[in-house]
């Protein structure tokens, strides 16, 4: 449904999107999660037609983002960051704007905002100004804007900010009810977020993916694999690199087996095990069996893990000083 | 077509939703007015003057009261514009609404067409207020019609002009107030352009006067409907708008 082969956009001094690929299936939720400033509301741009690339392609729902731009826009909804609502507006006023503006025709458009509405529980609502709104309430009219038009698929960033507890349950029980008919993207910078709504999870960091993998992947990987370093002494007696590489990928419980600089007259090499499976021991005796000199053994963190980890830590220092700069009601319609 | 008059009609409502329509209907009524009581006045006063001095001058009220009165209201949509066009597209920059508007399958163009629309019906309804009080000239005396016509047709021309030009300028800042503000000397500038060509007439200084809104709503409110001050109305607006298309596309690019 989405195909992306190294998307990249530059500015003037930075690059924000860094040559990214990835393939979205029909009916799947993905997950963008990365920092702020990572590139994903940039790499949402370019998939909606709201930024060109610099380079690469992207083909949305069929059509080219760069020489189809209408097609494309008419199967997309997008949430942006902050909900694109119009403060003096009434919600079902702007739901039929919205509705007419993405081509929903006279005769269907009371239909499918009442059909939104719904969806996103705002019937409390649907009467009020959009201004005298909460943020949450906001966040919802944004989404309903999103999914009028039945869109093939979903661009939403950042869905659940500035939600409480229980709205974010609402939310993801809406997108889950979503998927299936419609294929979402979604980024978000909270790692159980991703864990709960969605199947695919996309890393990227510094404009570039690092890790592309199913939920359930990661999260084994994360938890159940280990990585541990091995060093064994080279010289006389001992093996050649490929040599020692070859006889530890054979072990049972190693996935993969990663050869790393020598130094200081040791052969090194970073270990990860298979999920569940203890190695340390079968390392061991290996390398003893095979009469190599074992010098040191031990465990690192799994590289994956590093990631989510300066991703998270450096999520709590930024998002801690961002939240109070929404005002509950900002102040739009200034009386000029 | 159609997403042209339904952004259109947007405007139009958000115009209505806050005081600023209002605002603005009220002041140009309260200053036409003004300027429309002084006026007549003035022509009353002077033509019970003259009968009693004995001259048969007879008085027109199409020369000594709407010919001014509209060149006057000319003038004002000066104020006008700026205050119509700052919020167009420098608000929903602001408040990221462009970011819908870009990502709808609407074209770039009716998006410009249908903001220039809205500000263009709220004008007309600004100077409809001035109906009120041509109305009761025509109640009460006999003035020619197709002069007055044709000075509305003027007013309305510039009007455009005015506010494609105010257009422009909301593409290129996210600040209302700088819209705004920019978009008033650029205003005043087109306005005094005229000025220029008061002693000399250069080449230079016939281009420049060419340029001047001025010259041309004169012809207008003198009731001389000429094909060459219509073509400059509608050239600066296609320029303006032009200029428009440009900026909104160099959003996408820099943003």
């Amino acid at each position: 449904m989405i195909k992306v082969e190294g998307l990249t956009k530059r500015y003037a001094r930075t690059v924000a999107v860094d040559n990214i690929s990835f393939e979205v299936e029909k009916g799947q939720i993905v997950g963008f999660l990365g920092p702020n400033g990572a590139g994903k509301t940039t790499t949402m741009r370019m998939l909606t037609c709201f930024l060109p690339p610099s380079e690469g392609k992207a083909n949305v729902a069929g059509f080219d983002v760069v020489e189809h731009p209408m097609e494309v826009k008419r199967r997309i909804g997008y949430l942006p960051e902050t909900p694109p609502v119009y403060p003096e507006m009434a919600v079902d006023e702007y739901l039929d704007f919205v509705g007419r503006l993405k081509g929903i025709s006279n005769a269907d458009i009371k239909r499918r905002v009442d059909d939104s509405v719904a969806k996103c529980a705002l019937g409390d609502v649907r009467e009020k100004l959009i201004g005298k709104l909460s943020k949450g309430y906001r966040q919802r009219v944004g989404l309903a804007q999103a999914i009028i038009h039945n869109p093939d698929v979903l661009i939403l960033d950042e869905p659940t900010s500035g939600l409480d507890p229980k709205q974010i349950i609402e939310i993801r029980d809406l997108l889950r009810s979503l998927a299936g008919d419609h294929t979402i993207i979604l980024s978000t910078h909270i790692l159980p977020e991703v864990e709960q709504s969605c199947e695919r999870v996309i890393i990227i960091t510094q404009g570039r993916v690092v890790a592309m993998d199913t939920v359930a992947n990661l999260t084994n990987r994360m938890r159940g694999s280990e990585a541990i370093a091995v060093e064994i002494e080279s010289g006389a007696g001992n093996p050649t690199v490929s040599e020692a590489q070859q006889r530890l990928e054979q072990i049972s419980g190693v996935s993969r087996v990663l050869a790393k600089e020598p130094k200081d007259g040791r052969l090194r090499f970073e270990i990860e095990s298979l999920q569940g499976r203890q190695i340390r021991a079968d390392l061991a005796r290996a390398v003893v069996n095979a009469g190599w000199n074992l010098s040191e053994l031990a465990s690192v963190g799994s590289s994956l893990e590093d990631i989510f980890l300066q991703l998270t830590a450096s999520e709590q220092k930024s998002a801690l000083p961002a939240a109070p700069a929404e005002p509950e009601t900002p102040a739009e319609v200034q009386p000029q | 077509m159609k997403n042209i008059f339904l952004i259109a009609g947007k405007e139009l409502k958000s115009y209505f939703a806050s005081p600023i329509a209002y605002l603005l209907m009220a002041a140009f009524g309260l200053i036409f007015g003004f300027t429309f009581y002084v006026a007549t006045r003035d022509m009353i006063r002077l033509s019970m003057q003259s009968q009693m001095m004995g001259q048969q001058q007879p008085m027109n009220v199409n020369d000594s009261i709407i010919r001014p009165l509209l060149g006057f209201a000319g003038t004002i949509t000066l104020f006008l514009v700026p205050m119509i066009t700052m919020r167009l597209i420098a608000e929903e920059k602001r408040t990221g609404t462009i970011e819908l508007l870009l990502t709808s399958p609407v074209k770039d163009n009716e998006i410009i067409l249908g903001k220039w629309l809205g500000a263009m019906l709220l004008f007309l309804c600004i100077l409809g207020m001035s109906l009120i009080n041509i109305a009761i000239l025509f109640l009460w005396g006999k003035p020619d019609l197709q002069p007055v016509l044709v000075a509305y047709l003027g007013l309305i021309l510039q009007g455009g002009c005015l506010l494609a030009i105010g257009e422009f300028i909301s593409t290129t800042t996210r600040n209302q107030i700088i819209a705004g503000g920019v978009t008033f000397f650029v205003c005043l500038l087109l306005y005094l352009l005229n000025w220029f060509t008061a002693f000399d007439n250069g080449v230079v200084s016939q281009v420049v006067g060419y340029l001047s809104i001025v010259t041309h709503l004169d012809n207008f409110s003198k009731g001389l409907l000429s094909i060459k001050d219509v073509i400059f109305y509608f050239s600066m607006i296609f320029f303006a708008l032009f200029l428009t298309s440009r900026s909104m596309e160099s959003l996408r690019w820099r943003s």
